[in-house]
């Protein structure tokens, strides 16, 4: 929902002349608000993310990180009692408009949960193919199979599970349940992909998996995801944001620049102290 | 001092849980015993000229209950066909879409609904369905039947899809799938075995209800005449041959109560059966 009611915060969502082609992932965000029923959990978050490149949204828990990203694809509104106010602009166009449908901006931006969620119900196959066959958009078995083998390509997880496509999604290990989710995410081609904290619940030979996987992934995608962890952030991250809740309890953010730079030389104290460990 | 304390309390530790045992032995020494009387009265009479023969006036010896076995059917397939989207689709709803208060609202509804003694229902579909039509029949007491099974699916099923974790919600909509597409796709699947669970436990209670079929089924001496005309049913027919004088129709009306006694009983195994496999 927009507001553009109160004068204080009217933004412009979209810029006038600036012409951005369709499909090219270009995320921008400006004065976003989002609130759980009366709390605000976030204020006026500006920036813009940078296609086929990664980055990291960091900072101590509870200031907002997670919200933000929900925002991104929509699925905040999901939640009880969300509410969002501000632009969010995917190549141009406001996400948030009264006409955009929501579930076709989650299909252009995917996302990854922290905790793997295969469909308990379905095989490993029917996973990774259930964002196509529950809409429809496929026709033949055999194009799904293609896409079926390609997203797991993609996903550094075919030689492990290509000769048991048709056992449940459950019977995998954590890391390869989460590979599995990402494979799923993208088998409807996507053009961002969000990942909320998606290593958290992993070990760390697993997570270091999906680093490597999101390093390779960067080329194609743009990917943007929250983590708590700074070492990850500082090892796959091009970009970094550093949110931190504000003295009335809502997330702000801080500073945004390139990873290297926000870790080595930060121009704000709060995140200086982030990252050398005062606190958080 | 403490011993003696102690020694009264193993005493009455001791007689407590004995009569818990005997408590709980006597629940299943009852259902023995009902088992074991209907077998042993019932089963000499339960022969194949009992399922396959129609019944014979009273003073005549043989026939059987071929109609009201096929009534019965009737019935519980009717109640069944109207009582199964009712009650899911009210289960969808409060699960998936309903705020608190209609939800509150709608609970309460079904679990008076479920309260309501059969007998009135019978009332009740005798008033709106038989005095209209000018007629006991099937149908009339399809819909009573489905009256008292509505409520039993309707709450198992929302209690089951409440069941199915909200992650598993939030990462199929990620997916971008549309509302009702997540819904029939995969949680309900994921419910399956909750709501298979409460249809078969609807269908073992309307199997053997027998005060609506008195007001609507009526019961039938020439058979099974279609679904706008009465029509018999084993409830009703174990009540009439109960109550004659006739000592042939006591030793049916007990093959009668065998029956339906198993088949309440292979329902309630098969529902145990089901619930154990899908354990998810």
């Amino acid at each position: 929902m927009i507001d553009k009611s109160n004068q204080d915060t009217v933004q412009t969502c979209e810029i006038p002349g600036e012409e951005v082609p369709e499909g090219s992932g270009i995320l921008k965000v400006r004065g976003l608000n989002a609130w759980y029923d009366s709390t605000k959990a976030i204020k006026n978050i500006s920036l813009s993310i940078p296609e086929k490149a990664i980055t990291a949204i960091i900072g101590p828990s509870g200031c907002g990180k997670s919200t933000f990203i929900r925002c991104l694809n929509r699925m905040h509104e999901v939640s009880h009692g969300g509410r969002v106010e501000g632009c969010v602009l995917l190549d141009g166009k406001d996400i948030y408009a009264r006409d955009v449908d929501p579930v076709a901006i989650r299909r252009r931006i995917g996302m990854v949960f922290q905790k793997p969620a295969p469909f308990p119900t379905m095989s490993i196959f029917d996973n990774v193919s259930a964002g196509l066959r529950l809409t429809r958009v496929w026709s033949r078995r055999w194009e799904l199979e293609e896409i079926v083998e390609r997203s797991l390509r993609q996903a550094a997880l075919w030689d492990e599970v290509k000769d048991k496509l048709g056992q449940s999604g459950s019977s995998l290990s954590g890391g390869q349940q989460q590979r599995l989710c990402i494979a799923r995410a993208m088998a409807v081609e996507p053009e961002i992909i969000l990942l909320d904290e998606p290593c958290s619940a992993l070990d760390p030979a697993a997570t270091l998996k999906i680093e490597d996987l999101m390093r390779n992934l960067a080329d194609r995608y743009t990917i943007v995801i929250v983590t708590h962890n700074m070492q990850q952030a500082a090892r796959v991250s091009d970009m970094a944001a550093f949110f931190l809740a504000d003295t009335d309890r809502t997330g702000i953010l801080i500073e945004f620049g390139p990873t290297s730079q926000l870790f080595t030389n930060p121009k704000d104290k709060r995140t200086e102290d982030y990252i050398t460990g005062r606190f958080g | 001092m403490a011993d003696t304390g102690y020694g009264r309390r193993k005493l009455i530790n001791r007689t407590m849980l004995s009569l818990c045992a005997i408590a709980a032995g006597l629940s299943i020494i009852v259902l023995a015993l009902i088992l074991g009387y209907t077998l042993v009265q019932g089963i000499s009479s339960l022969d194949i000229d009992f399922l396959m023969q129609a019944a014979k006036p009273m003073g005549e010896a043989g026939g059987g209950m071929r109609d009201e076995i096929f009534g019965t059917l009737i019935l519980v397939t009717l109640g069944t066909l109207i009582s199964l989207p009712v009650g899911l689709m009210a289960g969808i709803f409060v699960a998936e879409f309903a705020g608190p208060r209609i939800a509150t609202a709608v609970q309460f509804s079904a679990d008076i609904l479920a309260g309501v003694p059969s007998i009135v229902v019978g009332v009740f579909a005798y008033a709106v369905l038989v005095r209209p039509m000018h007629s006991y029949s099937a149908l009339s007491a399809g819909v009573a039947l489905a009256v008292i099974m509505i409520p039993i699916v309707a709450r198992t099923a929302e209690e089951s899809l409440r069941l199915v974790p909200n992650f598993q919600r939030e990462a199929a909509l990620a997916l971008g799938i549309t509302r009702w597409r997540a819904i029939i796709g995969v949680i309900i699947p994921g419910a399956l075995t909750g709501i298979v669970t409460g249809v078969m436990l609807g269908v073992a209670r309307i199997a053997g209800e027998t005060a609506p079929l008195i007001f609507t089924a009526l019961g039938s001496q020439f058979g099974v005449q279609g679904l706008l005309k009465p029509i018999g049913a084993l409830p009703l027919q174990i009540y009439r041959y109960a109550m004659s004088p006739d000592p042939d129709w006591h030793k049916q009306a007990w093959a009668a109560a065998f029956l339906l006694m198993l088949l309440v009983l292979g329902i309630s195994i098969l529902v145990r059966v089901v619930s154990r496999r899908r354990s998810i």
